[in-house]
């Protein structure tokens, strides 16, 4: 989501070249304040922003002529100043002292606060905790009945004491849970409550007596990262009306801009502590300000690919691959298809990428894959033999119409697969020789087939020959 | 400033002073139009030596408005379908069932389908407006296709001869490509039975400037008719909405204020436009 704002700060860094002047300064510290107000950032908060940026700038003048890339260290700037706007470090929800955690969720209509319940509910049982939903919007209908499924789902139960659609006390709902969580010696109490719009003040009031009924451990402003100028107003209106310790930002896996979350955090000084990235109950994590500076600068999180490759690809595979590799075996399609597993374990593609410095312009290229197709290629792998798998030579006409219509694809998904396998297969040939394989071409799925030319050579060098003498020839070289 | 600069500026931008120019696009900028767009509409007032700075950005920012008809399609020897869509959370159920309240009242026979299978209970949502609003509802299996549940609303509808079928569908973000090409299928699909007369679009008042992307996008997948503006009852002055209006030549049918059945307006031009100002 803050790629489209790292886009506009490479384009505008590429301006700075050679020795900055003041007026090159200025210019620059204008062009920033646009580029966040286009990423809605509030004016407010742009105007300080580039101010702040501006006079680090001239203080440091000197110093950044001197460098040999003073573009970079203007970036520096900016990028350190972005970080510490964020929050600094990434926090952790803090635990009460005695059981249960109340964490109590606010924020605007359609924010996307039950979802996020369920995702943190999950979250937390994942990390071996034990927490109750608790449904206290009694307002929207069937918002009682939708937390219900969301916590069927996660398989955490969820206090719904009341039914809803106007009918209930918001204000006891909370009360009664409490004992029911002590009483079910649940560690963690999750409260959903009433979207409402920020000038409400009844539903403020509502809200409030919650709050001092079951003084909360945790009080989280919910906000999507779609939200425009009124995000401070609202923020402040409930930072003032009602109180809370965190942010937490959802629908990032949409493509807005997010300027908003760096004016809330700016403006109310509340750290942002998780961020909602998909429509699956998983797509949900801490959030890290260092990080997120990173991307909007156009950086990429390498941090966060690290981890995820880490998650994604069991050491035991990987350390198999790797001794093969070294050994000079062949790659065949079962290395292939782990290789695809891992890549699916990873996430998707797409959202993969964005996590990739500079990766903004390939990542927009490549957001139209569909997962899906890795679906297919696995149905095509799997439709082989193991002679075939490990051994693509062998794939004859009647064959390929064989695994066609055995993995229900058509004969030139076949042939194409067959293609760019040949073309993975080359590449871990290159590695091996030491060359560093250039592009990405070579993933599976990746959609950027080679030509079909080049690719009979490559298959060609690899046949072997019908002539023994001539075989021995080919294997020593 | 010198008093040479002072006349100068004066004479060259009107009455109106720097200062106020920088006050109004601060305003401006506030309401969500957009920095870009509010750099441009300042710059054309001030070279219109306008007087009144207010009265002149009003003039200019009416022109930018759709000259499509801003009223609710009617089909008087066919069913007339419309269809609701939307990004997450924005309020397209709520929507659903206020604009059906509203046909009701004008005396039509109106069928609500709850093509939303995705989301957590949003059929269960549905169903409970349509209970309060004595309306039928066509619902579907949770996680079901939901072009399935419209042709079976479609075919209910003709066969019963409702005059109005609203389908509510389930929020997208608009850069998930098979969420999209999921409701181009609910497009198709009821179109093979009967014409979707009317696509509207539910934006966020609170929504920044990703509403334009919003608008272009679903506008390319659906063939957006019209929008509808929610949640204009809170602080939001929902700029974004003219921003897409200029950009897309398409109308602002609808405006949803408040969490009632009857808390939907006609769009008032005049009215929103005089808001984006305070």
């Amino acid at each position: 989501m803050f790629e489209a704002l790292g886009q506009r700060f490479s384009s505008i860094f590429s301006g700075l070249r050679g020795k900055v002047s003041e007026s090159d300064l200025k210019t620059f510290t204008s062009q920033i304040k646009n580029a966040l107000l286009e990423s809605d950032v509030s004016l407010s908060v742009a105007d300080s922003f580039s101010n702040r940026i501006y006079e680090k700038a001239v203080e440091r003048s000197e110093e950044i002529n001197k460098s040999i890339n003073p573009a970079q260290k203007i970036f520096e700037i900016v990028n350190l100043e972005l970080t510490q706007i964020l929050g600094g470090e990434s926090r952790r929800v803090r635990y009460a002292k005695t059981s249960p955690t109340v964490i109590l969720l606010i924020g605007l209509q359609g924010a996307g606060k039950t979802t996020l319940a369920g995702k943190l509910a999950n979250y937390l049982k994942a990390d071996g905790n034990t927490p109750l939903l608790v449904a206290a919007d009694l307002q929207r209908p069937n918002a009682v009945t939708q937390l219900q499924v969301v916590g069927n789902s996660v398989n955490v139960p969820v206090f719904a004491p009341e039914p809803g659609n106007g009918v209930g006390d918001p204000v006891s709902v909370a009360k009664l849970s409490l004992n029911f969580a002590k009483d079910k010696l649940h560690n963690f109490v999750i409260i959903d409550t009433a979207g409402r719009t920020g000038i409400d003040e009844e539903l403020m009031q509502q809200l409030n007596s919650i709050k001092a009924t079951v003084n909360p451990n945790e009080t989280f402003f919910v906000v999507d990262s779609m939200i425009g100028q009124n995000a401070v107003v609202t923020a402040q209106a409930f930072l003032a009306g009602v109180g809370f310790d965190a942010v937490v930002l959802t629908k990032l896996d949409g493509d807005a801009r997010g300027g908003a979350a760096l004016s809330i955090v700016e403006v109310t000084k509340k750290p942002i502590i998780f961020a909602s990235t998909g429509e699956k109950i998983n797509d949900f994590d801490l959030f890290y300000p260092d990080r997120m500076a990173s991307r909007i600068l156009g950086m990429g999180d390498i941090a966060s690919l690290a981890e995820s490759a880490k998650r994604a690809i069991p050491e035991e595979a990987s350390k198999k691959l790797e001794d093969k590799f070294n050994k000079g075996e062949e790659f065949t399609f079962e290395d292939f298809l782990s290789q695809l597993e891992a890549m699916k374990n990873m996430g998707s593609i797409s959202k993969l990428l964005g996590l990739l410095p500079n990766a903004v312009g390939l990542k927009k290229q490549l957001n139209n894959f569909d997962d899906t197709e890795l679906v297919r290629t696995r149905a095509i792998i799997e439709s082989m033999t193991p002679l075939e798998r490990s051994n693509p030579k062998v794939l004859n006409g009647s064959r390929r119409a064989r695994i066609s219509r055995g993995s229900g694809r058509a004969i030139s998904e076949i042939n194409s697969l067959v293609e760019r396998f040949a073309q993975a297969q080359k590449v871990m040939k290159q590695m091996r020789g030491g060359n560093m394989p250039a592009g990405l071409g070579s993933l599976p799925g990746m959609g950027q087939p080679v030509k079909p030319k080049q690719q009979e050579q490559s298959f060609k060098k690899k046949s072997r020959s019908g002539n023994p003498a001539k075989r021995a020839l080919e294997e020593g070289n | 400033m010198s008093l040479f600069k002072r006349l100068f500026t004066a004479i060259r931008s009107g009455s109106v002073s720097p200062d106020e120019w920088e006050q109004l696009r601060g305003t401006l900028i506030s309401s969500d139009l957009g920095a870009n767009l509010v750099d441009e509409v300042i710059e054309q007032a001030k070279s219109m030596k306008a007087d009144d700075a207010v009265l002149s950005i009003t003039k200019l920012v009416s022109s930018w408005l759709s000259d499509k008809s801003r009223a609710l399609k009617k089909e008087h020897d066919r069913l007339t379908t419309i269809l609701i869509v939307g990004v997450n959370g924005t309020g397209k159920t709520t929507s659903t069932a206020k604009i059906a309240t509203k046909l009701i009242n004008d005396g039509n026979k109106v069928l609500l389908a709850a093509a939303d299978t995705f989301r957590a209970a949003a059929t269960e949502q549905l169903q409970t407006w349509a209970e309060r609003i004595k309306t039928p509802v066509v619902t579907g299996e949770a996680n079901s296709d939901p072009a399935s549940v419209a042709f079976n609303a479609v075919t209910k509808a003709k066969a019963e001869d409702f005059q109005y079928l609203i389908i509510d569908t389930a929020g997208r973000l608009h850069n998930k490509q098979d969420l999209m090409d999921e409701l181009g299928k609910v497009v198709r699909v009821t179109n093979k039975h009967s014409q979707v007369d009317e696509v509207l679009l539910v934006i966020d008042a609170t929504t920044g400037q990703n509403g334009i992307n919003q608008a272009k996008v679903f506008i390319d997948a659906v063939g957006v008719t019209g929008f509808i503006i929610t949640k204009l009852d809170g602080s939001a002055k929902g700029g974004v909405a003219l921003a897409i209006e200029k950009q897309t030549g398409l109308p602002i049918k609808f405006v949803g204020t408040g969490e009632g059945v009857l808390d939907l307006s006609p769009f008032d031009s005049t009215a929103y436009i005089q808001g984006l100002f305070n």
